[in-house]
């Protein structure tokens, strides 16, 4: 079955499952810390994703500020809008069923992509790779942008792992997390603290837009799609487990991957059949372990 | 005796109604009629937030139309297929997102209905891209001819009214009792001996049928099923016009499907307005009014009627 696969195809795609993969990762470990710590699940994620990818085009086409610049910029961005929606959204309804909250930020969807299209339209706009060219490694062409994208995010989901469940700072989101009286007792801001972290996995979606400006279009839908890929990872890994969903995300993102090589035609199919079989066989999850946040 | 006349009157209106509005209009208002209460069964009576129930309707639109295009089977024949087969996905999607409540609910049958939407798109028989177009309306019971739209208006109407008649007998059985208490506290359910699972699975079964129904019955309306039937912006629809109209309510919904078809239609001009108005209509509807019009409305009777009481 190996034999009329070339390696040049396969790496080929394992990259592409290494890129996404690693999109994956970086968006449902947002969406895995704000539903950790608000028990809202974040319809907006994708959007704010492309929010993100937006902010960096406008950041250069009308400021002129190239993609290293917004790389720091644009998440700020749309954390502070995230910090906007969090206190016009859902702190009025915090109290309610999360179903309520699921359907706001959903609603919020429907607004930001359909103001995005009326501006610029539903056709993707080019944003120029930062990091032209690449390396050949002998057995596959290696470009330096995805090279970057992938150590990169690496570093973000892992670095961010280590700041919740390894710091005092992180301590303090699992502690409000579990009994918010008692963290408040301690003189801790909960509330701010939760509009804080919300903001917080808002930009890592921005950022993730930023990140995939370069690679895929810039485009009003980019998000939307990607948002139920995303929530499948999510329920493939354990709602609420950090760690869970940046490996199911880079796995997912591989596994896609190389059913592109092996069996195309599924390959839009293949992350649905892993989380209905996942359902059925681990009804609580991969990662559904004591470790991170609940 | 006041209910009565209101129920004539509507009657009355319903019946005289393709005389002055354009018919087309009118019968995709009453198929989203039986799509939203479809919806409001699930939601509004049992708690489960399916955000994926275009799958439904978009697979029985496919199912009508492809036995009523390659069979030419009789009208009834292609709503029971299309009601066979949505009532027998509802079940499947049904076994497999039960085992997860609340919130992941939601995601999953989310994530199902996309993976849905993708196999239809690879599906030979459904027209991938391009949808399945020229769906013909056969007779009725193989006998009365009703291809015209005036004609075919009143058989839509009459299926609106039996379906609705259906999703009335089922919330005020005792079935309907129980998804309510599962609904609002599942473990004392489970403690008095009943497997709420199972009844969960019946309600999605139920439910999809009756989505099935609204999907079969617009690919004869339209004659024709594309991929938009199946995708997400239909389930979101669906959910705006039942919480609009007001939850667990059994007016409200379809009251819901009435406005939100009128205002796309009004709003189809303005490119993606239709879509930002709805979002914000949504948005307002869960900050401020939950209970939707109906809902409200009814509150605030009752505490006028109380008020009167009082003094």
């Amino acid at each position: 079955m190996f034999d009329g696969i070339s390696t040049q195809l396969l790496f080929g795609q394992v990259l592409i499952g290494l890129i996404n993969g690693s999109f994956y990762a970086m968006l449902s470990m947002g969406l895995a810390i704000i539903f950790g710590l608000m028990s809202v699940v974040n319809f907006a994620h994708g959007a704010q994703y492309m929010l993100g990818a937006f902010v960096a085009w406008a950041l250069l086409n009308y400021l002129g500020i190239p993609y290293w610049g917004a790389l720091f910029i644009a998440p700020v961005v749309v954390g502070v809008f995230g910090l906007f929606m969090e206190r016009t959204i859902l702190r009025p309804i915090q109290n309610l069923d999360h179903l309520y909250s699921l359907l706001a930020t959903f609603a919020a969807v429907l607004i930001i992509e359909g103001l995005v299209r009326q501006e610029f339209g539903s056709t993707g706009l080019p944003y120029n790779s930062p990091l032209p060219g690449g390396v050949n490694l002998g057995f596959m062409f290696m470009p330096w942008y995805r090279l970057w994208v992938v150590l990169f995010s690496v570093v973000v989901c892992f670095g961010t792992y280590i700041l919740i469940e390894h710091t005092k700072l992180g301590a303090y989101l699992r502690a409000a997390n579990e009994k918010p009286e008692i963290v408040e007792s301690f003189g801790i801001n909960v509330p701010r603290m939760i509009s804080l972290t919300y903001a917080f996995g808002v930009g890592l979606a921005g950022l993730g837009g930023v990140l995939a400006a370069p690679i895929y279009q810039v485009s009003p839908s980019m998000g939307s799609n990607l948002m139920i890929v995303i929530f499948a990872v999510v329920v493939i890994g354990g709602m609420g487990s950090i760690l869970g969903a940046i490996l199911t995300g880079y796995l997912i993102g591989l596994v896609e991957g190389l059913t592109k090589v092996f069996y195309p035609e599924a390959a839009n199919l293949v992350i649905f059949v892993i989380m209905i079989f996942a359902l059925i066989l681990r009804p609580n999850g991969l990662f559904s372990g004591k470790e991170g946040l609940k | 005796m006041n209910r009565y006349l209101w129920l004539a009157a509507i009657a009355v209106a319903l019946t005289a109604a393709p005389f002055f509005v354009y018919p087309v209009l009118l019968m995709s208002i009453l198929c989203f009629v039986i799509f939203a209460s479809s919806f409001n069964l699930l939601l509004g009576y049992a708690g489960l937030l399916c955000f994926g129930q275009a799958m439904f309707f978009g697979t029985a639109a496919y199912v009508a139309g492809f036995v009523l295009k390659t069979y030419g089977v009789s009208l009834e024949i292609a709503l029971l297929s299309g009601i066979a087969v949505s009532a027998a996905m509802g079940y499947v999607v049904g076994v497999i997102s039960v085992r997860r409540s609340g919130i992941q609910f939601a995601m999953i049958t989310l994530a199902i209905s996309q993976f849905v939407y993708f196999l239809l798109l690879q599906a030979e028989f459904t027209g991938g891209e391009d949808g399945m177009q020229r769906i013909p309306r056969s007779a009725l019971f193989g006998l009365f001819d009703v291809s015209d739209h005036l004609h075919f208006y009143y058989v839509t109407l009459a299926v609106t009214v039996l379906a609705v008649a259906f999703f009335y007998r089922v919330v005020h059985s005792p079935f309907g009792e129980l998804l309510r208490a599962i609904r609002d506290n599942e473990p004392r359910v489970e403690s008095l001996g009943f497997r709420p699972e199972r009844y969960k699975i019946v309600a999605m079964t139920l439910s999809a049928g009756l989505a099935g129904l609204a999907g079969a019955l617009k690919a004869m309306v339209f004659q024709f099923a594309t991929l938009t039937d199946v995708s997400w912006p239909i389930s979101a629809e669906v959910i705006l016009m039942t919480l609009l109209g007001g939850l667990g309510t059994l007016t409200g919904p379809m009251l819901g499907a009435g406005v939100v078809i009128l205002m796309n239609d009004e709003l189809a001009q303005f490119g993606e307005w239709a879509l930002i108005t709805q979002g914000a209509i949504l948005l307002l509807v869960i900050i401020f009014f939950r209970r939707g019009v109906v809902g409200e409305t009814s509150a605030l009777l009752r505490k006028l009627r109380t008020r009167q009481d009082q003094s």
